[in-house]
């Protein structure tokens, strides 16, 4: 059976809404997604009923709290088939998740070593591993990208090597929908002995990942790019790695005793949720992963598909409309630039018909620099959009290139 | 003319549009006639930062009146940059200081020109203010 998009939009409250006298088309999903009424009930729910600090109180309420705050990363354990449900470490969102494990790595690695990083990914996982380098002297290195908006697996199998101590890569690329071969990088990878830090932010709105399957050494995802709250999100570390990083974030519940001599660590996962942490996020993050899973991964997959090849074929009759990156496998993102015309300006008119699109650069300026252009529209479907949309979405297109040109 | 009068002009020819594609239509052609930077000074140090696309202002002295000339890669912002040229380009640097911006609001580009929309042109008002100031001490 096929996914019900009328009734699956009919779940997102603020689909029913105008901008600029017209109904809103939201295709900005990959910068962040539309709530469902569970999502945003859960919130309500919980400020209104059993909003309390967790782990510390010995009162009902503070209980409730603690236990639905656990029941959250225990739903996000099992989502992503991790082992242990302290293995899922509850941050902020993937750039302070990948901040953590880069902090960590500071005192491990020395000017010995060799990082290796794709050119996809989004400045959260370039800049901290640039400063990184700069404390400790490791060598970056740069997994070069293909004219397709792949990878070139060759070149990394190349620059892949026994002082490589970790790779970075992106499952999904925010601003191409490229999907990495991240299975078989981790295994190479694993092959020399060094660990693999996956970006999983635009691939979890998408695809379901197996991290035992994969393997992998570290994940990282946002809950608002998958229906959840934003302010929350989860790194998965393998637990022989997240014994061996150190803490990131001094604070309350991440000690285990603390006087002036000396203070000692808490165990996992609190070892690295230092402070109150964002309690309302998490269980609202559960409550997207609830509703995400109810619809259906295979649904959602196979229906993004329809539309990406629906709108991939519309937008390539328009003239001088160049796509960039145009992978065998990708999500259901578009990025493209139409002739001489600006991103930006297009970007505009198309706001002026309630369509909502990303310009410029999508924080990732070495993809940009790679095709050698100031920046691009980058449309972005998700499961609650329609054909109807995207037929709306291409008519409006030419009249902003006719108004542009 | 005084920048009070170019700005009730520019209102007057505005109010003629009846919804926003005919004030975007008029802003992008008004945007092709913009006094257009020499391209020797369109270099960093003229770049207008917060931009998504490139926005370049020059100014000179000229018998005590401000010149500014400028150009971007978004005609839009090109457009917008034009209107804002015809309200302070040949004006002295004190007049060009004492000037509000209530005529952006009646044009109905206020939403252009917020302090948050990445298209830089809140920060060229800034630099022509700065470049005002620069000449007034002078």
């Amino acid at each position: 059976m096929t996914l019900d998009v009328n009734k699956i939009r009919n779940d997102f409250p603020i689909l029913k809404r105008k901008v600029n006298g017209y109904p809103l088309v939201y295709f900005d999903n990959a910068a962040t997604s539309q709530k469902p009424s569970k999502v945003i009930a859960s919130i309500t729910d919980y400020y209104e009923n059993y909003n309390s600090n967790i782990h510390r109180g010995v009162h009902t309420v503070s209980q409730e709290a603690t236990d639905a705050y656990e029941n959250a990363r225990k739903k996000i354990q099992k989502h992503f088939n991790a082992k242990h449900s302290e293995e899922i470490i509850l941050t902020s969102g993937t750039t302070h998740s990948i901040n953590l494990v880069a902090n960590g790595f500071t005192s491990l690695l020395n000017c010995d070593d060799e990082i290796l990083i794709s050119e996809l990914e989004h400045h959260s996982n370039i800049v901290p591993w640039q400063m990184m380098c700069e404390k400790n002297g490791a060598k970056l290195k740069v997994i070069p990208l293909k004219d397709n908006g792949e990878l070139d697996y060759e070149s990394f199998l190349k620059k892949l090597s026994n002082k490589t101590k970790v790779v970075f890569v992106n499952h999904v690329s925010n601003a191409l929908g490229t999907i990495n071969p991240i299975k078989k990088i981790i295994s190479e990878s694993h092959k020399l002995g060094a660990a693999v830090l996956i970006d999983g932010a635009q691939a979890s709105s998408h695809l379901k990942a197996d991290l035992q399957d994969l393997n992998v050494d570290f994940y990282t995802t946002s809950a608002h790019k998958l229906c959840g709250p934003t302010g929350i999100g989860m790194l998965y570390g393998k637990k022989e790695w997240l014994e061996k990083l150190p803490p990131y974030q001094g604070g309350g519940e991440m000690i285990s005793e603390v006087t002036f001599e000396k203070t000692t660590y808490a165990e996992l996962p609190n070892k690295f949720e230092a402070g109150t942490p964002n309690i309302v996020g998490a269980i609202g993050f559960g409550y997207a992963l609830d509703y995400l899973n109810e619809v259906g991964f295979e649904k959602i997959e196979a229906y993004e598909t329809e539309l990406l090849d629906y709108a991939t074929t519309r937008l390539k009759s328009i003239p001088n409309l160049k796509i960039y990156g145009e992978a065998k496998n990708k999500t259901s993102v578009i990025s493209f630039n139409i002739g001489e015309l600006h991103s930006y300006d297009l970007g505009t008119i198309l706001d002026k018909y309630g369509i909502a699109v990303r310009t410029g650069q999508h924080c990732a300026q070495p993809v940009m620099d790679f095709f050698g252009i100031s920046g691009t529209v980058r449309a972005s479907f998700s499961f609650y959009n329609t054909k109807e949309e995207i037929d709306y979405f291409y008519e409006s297109l030419k009249k902003a290139v006719a108004m542009l040109s | 003319m005084g920048i009070i009068e170019v700005q009730n002009e520019i209102i007057d020819e505005f109010s003629l549009f009846e919804d926003w594609m005919q004030r975007y239509e008029y802003m992008i052609e008004l945007g092709k006639s913009i006094e257009l930077i020499d391209s020797s000074k369109k270099i960093d140090s003229n770049l207008i930062k917060g931009c998504q696309s490139k926005l370049w202002l020059h100014a000179e002295l000229n018998n005590n009146k401000l010149i500014f000339k400028a150009d971007s890669e978004a005609i839009i912002t090109k457009g917008i940059a034009a209107v804002l040229l015809r309200v302070f380009s040949n004006q002295t640097p004190e007049d060009i200081l004492n000037a509000n911006l209530d005529f952006v609001d009646k044009i109905g580009l206020k939403e252009h020109l917020s302090p948050t929309r990445a298209n830089g042109l809140i920060s060229m008002i800034k630099q022509i203010k700065y470049y005002a100031l620069a000449y007034t001490k002078n």
